[in-house]
């Protein structure tokens, strides 16, 4: 027998993306047969098939080469930013989906808990999804059983027992759902981010719950982007970035290097080539996260700047500064001009080299995938005749960096983060109610 | 105490049905079964009686165009008894067809989240059609009683049968569930496939009716043998099971075992695509 109650080796999983078709069709299936037989045709007949686009079937690995050890009644904490493959590396080692490549072993019963409430039924009533919910997740009839007064304590729901999950609020149905899952008893558990229902007071309730787990001699793994909820429940920690373990070790080393992401792909400015003959150019173009190191990616709810260095050779009448955050299809989302707050640009002045820094406020942008393109241009009436674009955009992720709605498995919506205020009063009573 | 070990792989090969694991798992069945009964009950005001309002209205349809205007023999059974006994088996069948082929992409949020065996999915929305199976059989006795149509001593047999039809039925579904999966516009197919299967099948004729040229071919579809052997069981018919059911019974089995190494194979991959 080995040392380790999870071995994995080499585990790594890949995923096709269809670009905007997600799903197969049968019809788009026999149509593309049909459709291949006469290109196959036609091939024969000398002429040249169709090219499909590389892009209609890209692929993309989730994670790759995840190799790791835990002793038995080891807890540690996985921590990453969204999409870093957390909880890919958690569907696997589940089993709720198969790895590519690699192997992993996992000695002893296992328990995951990679959604709350996973099978709960709204007609059924709460004393039954107890039974449905515990058997979904592993447990015997016998064993619910025994443990169902213990469970039905703990949620604190047991007035409703006999009433219909639909007509319980999502905080009551958490909290049922908690309850039910907490009672698993497994030798291995897998936990995805579920400490996050109901209000503060439950919250604690669960993370005290799941010290008890830790605390009995349990192997766990448990992701999370609640740091403090990792400091207080792991021994250690995996720190995963783009599908692969950056950091294994103590829980401070691995949280650290989660809060200064950014020392990412990018670390220097974009240079561009100066080139005499243009009045104005600009030099170089780069991303600064706000601690003023250069980066290509942002948490959603920090600001950052975009660093300008420019060379204006000869002053340019009615001259301005652009720049533009475009979002994943490159479109122009934000347009920013140096001439928004000041009458004259700097590339209307006198002749020199110019640094500039312009500040993003936070939260601006939603969680997505943006470039920057500057530009300088002249403006002629209505129109801009183009002086000077940067050859290249910078490219740049901003992260969820552990919002609601990341906790909630929600999607943003939109481009922009506004800061907007929600006031709520209770409906004013009429005057004169009737008697 | 031996800990149990869980190897994690990519899926390799066809040859893995994984039966021993489908036996611990064996009490989740029992729950997703009573799930499906619980819910199909309590959902619906009328509750049984869909039940029975089903095949009963065929019944009636067949008795009258079929019966009536075009007199199709019924092996010198009541020809409302005579359908309606096909119409057991049939409606088990039809039923588990449109419930267990949505079953995966009905029960997504389980499929994607936690592992178990998918296989229980089409099976328990089957095994809870026994329940309707079990309503519309009052009838039918109802039925005979009124037809005066004698009960045979053969009728003991009749669970052989009805264990026909859920393989029958779970054979096919494991198919259906699979590609449901696979393609997206798959589901659009099975009402029509159900239709042009229920005129395949002696339901509303009688198996006499097909030259003898076509009988072989005729019994390769699992439900001839099926619908044959309930009225073999229950009305003691003048047409005995002869090489024909043989034929359906290998059907069955062979729709069943391809079925059962397919939806294995497809397993893993199930999460992914929806």
């Amino acid at each position: 027998m080995g040392e380790y109650a999870i071995e994995a080796e080499g585990l790594g999983k890949q995923y096709r993306i269809a670009r905007g078709k997600r799903r197969v069709m049968l019809r788009q299936v026999l149509s593309d047969a049909v459709s291949s037989g006469i290109d196959t045709l036609r091939a024969g007949l000398g002429a040249e098939p169709d090219e499909r686009p590389e892009s209609t079937r890209r692929r993309f690995w989730a994670i790759r080469d995840i190799s790791f050890g835990i002793r038995p009644g080891e807890s540690v904490g996985i921590i990453g930013r969204n999409g870093a493959g957390k909880t890919t590396l958690l569907k696997i080692l589940a089993r709720v989906t198969a790895p590519t490549a690699g192997q992993a072993r996992l000695l002893g019963r296992v328990g995951s808990l990679l959604e709350v409430g996973t099978g709960f039924h709204s007609e059924l009533t709460g004393r039954e999804n107890i039974y449905l919910n515990g058997a979904v997740l592993g447990m015997r009839g016998r064993e619910i059983e025994r443990k169902f007064d213990e469970i039905v304590d703990f949620s604190g729901v047991e007035e409703f027992l006999e009433t219909p999950v639909k007509f319980f609020s999502t905080g009551m149905r958490m909290r049922l759902a908690f309850s039910v899952a907490a009672h698993l008893e497994p030798e291995i558990l897998l936990v995805d981010e579920v400490l996050a229902v109901g209000d503060a007071a439950f919250q604690q309730k669960c993370l005290n719950k799941m010290g008890d787990v830790v605390g009995h001699g349990r192997t766990v793994l448990f992701v999370s982007h609640n740091m403090a909820a990792v400091r207080a429940l792991c021994q250690s920690a995996l720190f995963i970035d783009n599908g692969k373990i950056v950091y294994r070790g103590d829980v401070g080393g691995a949280i650290e290097r989660y809060l200064n992401l950014g020392d990412g792909e990018r670390s220097t400015p974009l240079e561009f080539e100066a080139s005499a003959g243009r009045k104005a150019q600009i030099l170089s173009l780069a991303l600064v996260n706000e601690a003023g190191k250069v980066t290509s990616s942002v948490p959603h709810d920090r600001p950052f700047s975009v660093l300008l260095k420019l060379a204006v050779r000869a002053p340019i009448f009615k001259g301005q500064i652009e720049l533009e955050i475009l979002d994943g299809d490159f479109n122009t989302i934000v347009m920013a001009r140096d001439v928004d707050q000041v009458e004259t640009s700097v590339i209307s002045g006198a002749a020199g080299t110019y640094e500039c820094r312009v500040r993003f406020p936070a939260p601006s942008l939603v969680p997505g995938r943006y470039s920057v393109r500057a530009r300088a241009v002249m403006r002629m009436r209505s129109r801009a005749l183009l002086v000077d674009e940067a050859p290249s955009v910078w490219p740049f992720e901003v992260f969820d960096n552990g919002s609601v709605l990341s906790r909630l498995n929600q999607k943003w919506g939109g481009k922009f983060i506004l800061p907007t205020e929600w006031e709520w009063a209770p409906e004013a009573e009429t005057h004169g109610q009737p008697a | 105490m031996q800990a149990r070990e869980t190897i994690v792989a990519p899926p390799r090969g066809w040859l893995s049905l994984r039966l021993r694991e489908l036996w611990e798992f064996r009490e989740l069945l029992y729950f997703l079964t009573w799930r499906d009964i619980k819910v199909r009950y309590k959902q619906t005001a009328l509750g049984a009686a869909w039940a029975v309002i089903g095949p009963f209205t065929t019944m009636v349809l067949f008795s009258v165009i079929f019966g009536n205007f075009a007199k199709l023999p019924s092996e010198g059974i009541p020809y409302p008894v005579f359908s309606y006994t096909a119409l057991l088996p049939w409606q088990l069948f039809s039923r588990a067809l449109g419930d267990a082929s949505q079953s995966l992409i009905g029960n997504q949020g389980m499929v994607t989240k936690i592992y178990f065996p998918r296989l229980f999915l089409p099976a328990s929305s089957i095994l809870s059609g026994v329940v309707d199976f079990g309503i519309s059989f009052l009838v039918l006795i109802g039925m005979m009683l009124f037809y005066d149509v004698v009960l045979s001593w053969k009728m003991i047999l009749l669970p052989v049968f009805l264990l026909l039809a859920l393989l029958t039925a779970m054979g096919v579904s494991m198919w259906i569930a699979a590609f449901n999966v696979r393609y997206r516009d798959f589901r659009y197919v099975t009402p029509y496939l159900v239709q042009v299967w229920m005129y395949a099948t002696p339901i509303a004729y009688s198996r006499s009716l097909i030259p003898e040229q076509w009988q072989v071919l005729y019994s390769l579809n699992p439900m001839t043998g099926v619908v044959d052997g309930f009225r073999w069981a229950l009305l003691g018919t003048t047409l005995e099971l002869g090489p024909a059911f043989g034929i359906s019974v290998a059907a069955v089995l062979l729709v069943f075992i391809g079925g059962l190494f397919y939806f294995q194979r497809m397993e893993s991959t199930f999460a992914d695509m929806l």
